[in-house]
């Protein structure tokens, strides 16, 4: 028991090394957050120009072009690994010293997420039965109302559970953030273990702190999914 | 509007699916106050007709003209014309997300620019004319399927059409509800409402139709006024047709 004392006072207590490990519960929590609203954003533009050709509805060639960039965009990406993104994105395209890492993290893991939340969000809108189209259109709707009225509402409580999913994901890919040397948990616990020689202590509170962040997470996620069952359906 | 003006002048409408020809040069018109009951065997093509007419199916040839506009040209505003012209489905298609006061509700207030008050009272009005008003904050998974009917008939009224278009609205109905929905389309029929209507019910198009279409092979094979269709058919397609529906 002693030992485990002198440890923790090692690991987290002497020369404030728990600090490490706050100021990256932070960037993780910046990046996660902004690349969260980054692949929504761009995971619905995608999905949105996907589904509305696989419906066929509408001839433009416009968004023949764009379902095109759209396609490679989500090969591309969904192809190769995370890491090496975020590496080429720092490395290669911003390859600028004076470049926010942070900013690079959240840009890379935005562009990476979008691609799987698109493919979710077009899943969610294929989903929906097309009398629910046709309905909103008989009633004088454009494409884009019965989108955003009709069709987007029932198809998010859909996805809902995959959106959670993904986001899980997310949080726990920004653990290669210490690659372009961004220190996010995983980087500042691996920093205390470089300092003190001591692997165990410093791992597992970074383990845990994932897990602690992913229990809440699932749980709120469970709350809004029942209380989204509970009105309609 | 003045009486028997033509809503619809359909000419040589055609539609295709790949080498499939479903409409063949279909011609005909609707007029202000008729119930055209449009019958035929399945894969006539009657459906596809009646959805060419707001362009939910779009037509590969011909054209259609909707109180004197081509709705048809390419450069018309769809949207406008189908605020005028209501439709009801086989499967209801109501949103399952919103209450029933918001189904009927959502297109006036965000199409029409009418206020909240204004198009709930008015939907409150059309419930209690379907005898539906108590379902008002109900979802659509807590009524039966011919409750869902009438609401999906007066959700279309909401938007005061012109002419309501009826796909086959009683055929997902269990038998004893296809009455509650007939008579509802009846009393429409009574004050005037323009329909269109595909339906197998025969006693239907005998009693409130004013006009009968017979559609078989992508074209109207026959059309004559109720008495005339059933009493004296004179297509062969149509006597075999009607001997084995009636």
């Amino acid at each position: 028991m002693d030992n485990f004392i002198a440890k923790f006072q090692l690991n987290f207590i002497d020369d404030s090394r728990w600090r490490y490990i706050a100021d990256g519960l932070g960037t993780t929590f910046t990046v996660t957050f902004f690349a969260a609203i980054l692949g929504v954003i761009l995971g619905f533009l995608v999905a949105l120009v996907r589904s509305t050709v696989d419906k066929g509805g509408s001839k433009s060639i416009v968004l023949k072009i764009l379902d095109t960039i759209c396609k490679v965009y989500l090969t591309v990406i969904r192809g190769t690994p995370a890491m090496i993104q975020l590496l080429i994105m720092y490395y290669v395209i911003f390859s600028s010293p004076d470049i926010s890492k942070q900013f690079v993290a959240i840009l890379s893991f935005g562009i990476n997420s979008g691609a799987y939340v698109a493919e979710i969000f077009r899943s969610g809108i294929m989903s929906i039965d097309n009398g629910q189209f046709e309905a909103g259109r008989s009633l004088g709707f454009s494409y884009s109302q019965t989108m955003i009225h009709i069709i987007a509402p029932q198809a998010f409580k859909n996805v809902l559970p995959a959106l959670a999913n993904e986001f899980i994901t997310l949080l726990k890919e920004t653990s290669i953030c210490g690659y372009i040397a961004l220190t996010d948990i995983t980087h500042g616990a691996n920093t205390i273990r470089s300092q003190t020689y001591e692997p165990l202590l410093p791992l597992l509170a970074a383990a845990l702190i994932y897990l602690v962040i992913v229990t809440v997470l699932s749980g709120l996620v469970g709350k809004l999914e029942r209380k989204l069952r509970t009105d309609g359906r | 509007m003045a009486d028997n003006q033509i809503l619809f002048e359909i000419k040589d409408l055609c539609k295709s699916f790949g080498d499939h020809l479903v409409l063949d040069h279909i011609s005909t018109t609707i007029k202000q106050g008729e119930v055209v009951v449009i019958v035929g065997p399945s894969g006539s093509g009657k459906s596809t007709f009646l959805r060419s007419l707001n362009l939910l199916e779009e037509p590969t040839g011909g054209s259609i003209t909707f109180e004197g506009l081509n709705i048809t040209d390419p450069k018309c505003n769809i949207n406008k014309y189908r605020q005028k012209i209501g439709m009801v489905f086989q499967h209801f298609n109501l949103f399952p997300h919103k209450t029933i006061l918001q189904n009927m509700t959502l297109a006036p207030i965000k199409l029409l620019n009418k206020s909240k008050e204004e198009a709930e009272r008015q939907a409150m009005e059309l419930l209690r004319r379907v005898g539906l008003e108590e379902k008002a904050n109900a979802y659509p998974s807590q009524l039966s399927g011919g409750q869902k009917q009438r609401i999906a008939i007066v959700r279309s009224l909401c938007m005061d059409p012109d002419v309501i278009l009826f796909d086959e609205p009683t055929s997902a109905l269990d038998p004893e509800m296809v009455g509650e929905v007939l008579n509802v389309m009846k009393d429409l029929a009574k004050q005037g409402m323009t329909m269109a209507v595909v339906t197998h019910e025969m006693g239907f198009a005998k009693e409130v139709g004013t006009r009968v279409m017979f559609i078989d092979e992508g074209q109207i094979k026959e059309e004559n006024s109720p008495k005339e269709f059933f009493e004296n058919p004179k297509n062969p397609r149509l006597r075999e047709f009607l001997s084995k529906v009636l």
